[in-house]
């Protein structure tokens, strides 16, 4: 601390009880991955994360969470648009259950998403005369990955278009735009990066999500196996060394994630547009 | 209570806000601190209240040294630009909140905190507003508030930072003149700062002049205005013409031109620059005449009894921009010389003050 | 009567979305019935029928099925077990998050931006990882393993473990809804109460606390809602011992594979409910907050 502005109290008893916590809970189980994977041959680390059975889950997971979170950017889009721009009856319950996401827990969703879209669901035996099968199946992933993304979207997004000024919009108009050239290159370029934030976002938590998506995807191997639950596997087996490699796997790519999306978010911040 | 501020250094990373600073200000007297933002003014003053610890250097608070003391232990008041008003209390709870967290033997009963809070209401004439909460106060309100509320715990010195910075035009005069009266009632040691001139010169008793983390010139406001010590006090204060140029005897070559001086403590050709104010500019409108610095009339400007004339000068153009010169003169003066926009004529100064030339 | 109508005035153009009020904001009809129509399908679709399907499964074989689901021992102690989870994580994360952020917002140290970071990391953590952390540590195999098996301490497998793993998975809430807010409140009503003569302590009570307590409530309420429901990683740490590690997530979990699905949806919708009462209470605290801003702001 330079400068040492002393005038409060608690620097050194609040800063030293956020470190130690952290390192307690976080940090010194976390590295506990890094330390174990680190003890283990290379040969055998590399048939552990490169074996045909996990590299099929790494495909399903993220081109799941790419698939599931583009899906939500553009209808989280949508709803945050009429959300923010329209009024409509419902609309406090629409804006509050959006969160429903985040407060259910994930084994609740994961059950009533199955139930809805199994064969004799609600929606199912709607779709399975189309031929079209969700649950226990690779779609059933995307089904519950759309779930447990879209508030991020619409969150990100939400406060940026709310606090947009009207004003440049009355601009664009005064200069001769027509409605849809003003929300193309007027309003959709400072949405961007939050869009952006928000798919980072949805995309990450897709890839490590476990409780919603376990019960819907039938868990067939090389089909509809999800990455996390290899560790799982690997555990019920007991084998520790096969499930702290792919855990390890698993955590370089969070960091990434972790890493793009404070750089997303700093774009957030910098470039939302002020009325000058 | 008077303070000393004794070789204060103060630095941010590698900008130096405070660079060996030295003043002392005499009991009872309100001083500004004035200064361009960045000078390091509102440096100096959380440092004196104690919220900033200085570097190197000490200050001194009635002849006791303070420097190692908590900000708690050194009795001044302090009025945050912003007035920092807890936002979750009364106006009442705000202004007893100094009272309420003494330590118990020295807290007054609740009987003597409400005669005191009610009294400093009445002196800062807000008593009706004493149950409303801050964010229903408009800004002059909460600026009085935040005065009562420092006032409440007796301290020997006040402190104010930009205390009428975030107010409109208006509000502001009010406030000024409110301010000095009181000063005028209760005689506290102050110490005010603000970065607009108008605001020192008609409210202090004292301008403590402050550029780049330095002191330039302390004085009463008729010696800053009058006698303005530094180049950059002339430049800082009040509307002035500048001339940039060479001395040549007894004139000052600007450019083509030839400008009388009455100094002669520069050596021949040194670049020096002048200042005049634009009452003590004068202009020439005789085609004969050649000493002066030539200028082209661009417009006049008259209310009451004087007249602005502003004049663009006829040299070449610096940096892309024609160099602007404002004279005053009376409006009979203004008749005899029946100026024309465009004429052109000849600036002289009946009061040059040349400094060398820093730039 | 010209008061009347202004008020009345005032009252429309409140019930019309301020962006509907003005022209240059507005979509035509056409749009505005295609978006509502495609952005409000989408949420059913995805969000509403989920929830409303909880409840009907629930109840699908009447009350008396809902409540014995309920009732049944193993029922009642997931739920002990649940609360108990809970009542340990949030307290002490919400004292970290106390403390980390008057570290955070009150002074400048090098590395504030990273530490910030760290204290997301576990949000970007999938909770099967976060599980298995705590098994490398204090599992049979683990760092301490022998040494907890000398002494008989059962961590993984047992209660201390899930309570581990609630609180790595609800560790940011706190913290990260009250830096914020505190950086964004400034420390000068602190300095004010300083120099006024109060107490470090005198200081945070008086002053700090009131100033955030809606961020506050926010974060514990949503730290609970995520302790009472977690999943994943609760369940690699607690090993699935029926009336002894079961949390409310595990035996529903139980119940569903066991194809006891009305009593699996009749746990599960106390789980709702909890959401629900959830996303209540943080309209609520959304609502009081706003207030309070738009009370700031006057003037």
């Amino acid at each position: 601390m330079s400068g040492a502005n002393r005038v409060l109290p608690g620097f050194g008893l609040s800063l030293g009880y956020t470190l130690a916590y952290l390192s307690l809970i976080v940090l010194i189980p976390l590295s506990a991955v890094f330390v174990k994977a680190a003890a283990m041959d290379f040969e055998r680390f590399w048939s552990v994360v490169a074996s045909e059975r996990v590299v099929a889950t790494y495909k399903l997971s993220f081109g799941m969470s790419l698939l599931a979170a583009s899906i939500n950017v553009v209808f989280g889009l949508l709803l945050t648009w009429a959300i923010v721009r329209y009024s409509f009856p419902g609309k406090k319950i629409v804006d509050a259950l959006i969160d429903l996401p985040f407060a259910l827990p994930t084994a609740v969703a994961g059950i009533a998403l199955t139930a809805l879209y199994a064969p004799n669901g609600w929606i199912g035996q709607i779709l399975e005369p189309l031929g079209i099968k969700i649950a226990f199946g690779p779609y059933g992933v995307l089904v519950a990955l759309i779930f447990i993304g879209l508030p991020f979207v619409v969150r990100t997004v939400q406060p940026i278009l709310e606090d947009f000024d009207a004003g440049f919009e009355e601009a664009a108009a005064s200069l001769g735009a027509t409605r849809w050239q003003t929300v193309r290159r007027v309003v959709f370029p400072a949405l961007l990066p939050a869009l952006l934030t928000g798919f980072a976002l949805a995309f990450a938590r897709g890839v490590g999500e476990y409780g919603s998506v376990i019960f819907i995807a039938g868990n067939i191997p090389f089909v509809s196996e999800i990455t996390p639950l290899m560790i799982i596997t690997r555990l019920e087996e007991f084998d520790y060394q096969g499930a702290t490699a792919i855990a390890s796997v698993m955590l370089v790519i969070s960091f990434v994630l972790l890493l793009v999306i404070n750089l997303l978010q700093g774009w957030v911040a910098r470039s939302t547009p002020r009325a000058i | 209570m008077s303070i000393a501020i004794e070789h204060v250094v103060k630095s941010f990373g590698t900008f130096r806000a405070l660079d060996d600073v030295s003043l002392a200000l005499p009991r009872g007297e309100l001083v500004a601190l004035l200064g361009p933002s960045g000078c390091g003014k509102t440096t100096l003053l959380r440092i004196v209240a104690g919220l900033e610890s200085a570097d190197a250097g000490r200050i001194l608070i009635d002849g006791q040294d303070a420097t190692g003391k908590h900000v708690r232990e050194r009795q001044v008041g302090f009025v945050f630009q912003h007035y920092a008003l807890f936002r979750h209390m009364s106006v009442f709870e705000n202004i007893a909140f100094g009272l309420r967290v003494k330590p118990r033997r020295e807290r007054p009963t609740e009987a003597e905190i409400h005669r005191r809070v009610h009294k400093l209401l009445d002196l800062v004439q807000l008593g009706w507003l004493k149950d409303r909460s801050p964010a229903q106060l408009s800004g002059g309100q909460r600026q009085r508030i935040a005065l009562a509320r420092a006032l409440a715990v007796e301290p020997q010195v006040l402190l104010l930072d930009e205390p009428f910075g975030a107010l409109d035009a208006k509000v502001r005069k009010e406030l000024r003149r409110w301010l000095r009266r009181l000063h005028d009632e209760l005689h506290i040691s102050s110490v005010f700062v603000t970065h607009d001139q108008e605001e020192a010169l008609e409210v202090a008793d004292r301008i403590v002049l402050m550029n780049k983390g330095r002191i330039e010139q302390v004085g009463t406001p008729h010696q800053i205005y009058q006698e303005p010590a530094t180049s950059f006090a002339y430049s800082f204060i009040g509307n002035v013409n500048t001339f940039r140029g060479k001395i040549e005897g007894a004139f000052l070559r600007v450019g083509d031109d030839l400008l009388p001086h009455f100094q002669c403590n520069f050596a021949e050709g040194e670049p020096v620059v002048g200042y005049a104010r634009p009452h003590d500019t004068e202009i020439v409108a005789d085609t004969q005449e050649t000493a002066g610095v030539a200028a082209r009339i661009n417009r006049v400007l008259t209310s009451g009894g004087t007249s602005r004339v502003e004049l663009v000068a006829n040299g070449p153009e610096r940096g892309g921009a024609k160099d602007y010169f404002e004279v005053e003169i009376g409006s009979e003066d203004l008749s005899r010389l029946a100026l024309a926009n465009g004429q052109r004529v000849r600036l002289k100064s009946r009061r040059l003050s040349l400094f060398r030339d820093q730039a | 009567m010209s008061g009347a109508t202004s008020q009345l005035a005032a009252h429309l153009s409140s019930s019309l979305n301020r962006f509907e009020g003005r022209l240059a904001t507005r979509d035509s009809g056409l749009v505005k019935t295609a978006v509502l129509a495609v952005s409000l399908a989408f949420f059913a679709v995805f969000i509403f029928l989920p929830l409303v399907l909880v409840f009907a499964e629930a109840f699908r074989k009447g009350w008396d099925t809902y409540i014995a689901a309920l009732a049944d021992p193993d029922a009642v102690s997931a739920i002990r077990l649940t609360l108990l989870a809970a009542a340990i994580a949030v307290p002490l994360n919400l004292v970290f998050g106390i403390s980390a952020a008057w570290a955070i917002a009150r002074f400048e140290f090098r590395g504030r931006q990273f530490l910030i970071t760290l204290i997301d990391l576990p949000f970007s953590v999938s909770p099967v990882v976060a599980g298995l952390v705590y098994v490398l540590i204090f599992g049979a195999h683990g760092w301490f393993g022998s040494w907890l098996q000398a002494y008989d301490i059962d961590i993984i497998f047992a209660v201390p473990g899930i309570v581990l793993a609630t609180i790595f998975v609800t560790f940011p809430f706190v913290a990260r809804e009250l830096i914020p807010l505190m950086q964004s409140q400034g420390r000068e009503e602190e300095e004010a109460a300083i120099i006024l003569g109060a107490s470090g302590w005198q200081t945070f009570w008086r002053v700090t606390l009131p100033n955030v307590k809606w961020a506050l409530l926010y974060g514990v309420i949503l730290c609970n809602a995520r302790a009472m429901g977690e999943f994943g990683a609760v369940s690699v740490v607690s090993g699935h011992i029926r009336g002894e590690t079961n949390t409310m997530p595990l035996h529903v979990e139980i119940l569903y594979n066991e194809y006891q699905f009305a009593a699996a949806f009749a746990v599960a919708s106390l789980l709702a409910l909890l959401a629900l009462v959830t996303l209540a209470l943080k309209a609520y605290v959304e609502w009081q907050a706003a207030r309070n801003v738009a009370k700031d702001s006057e003037g």
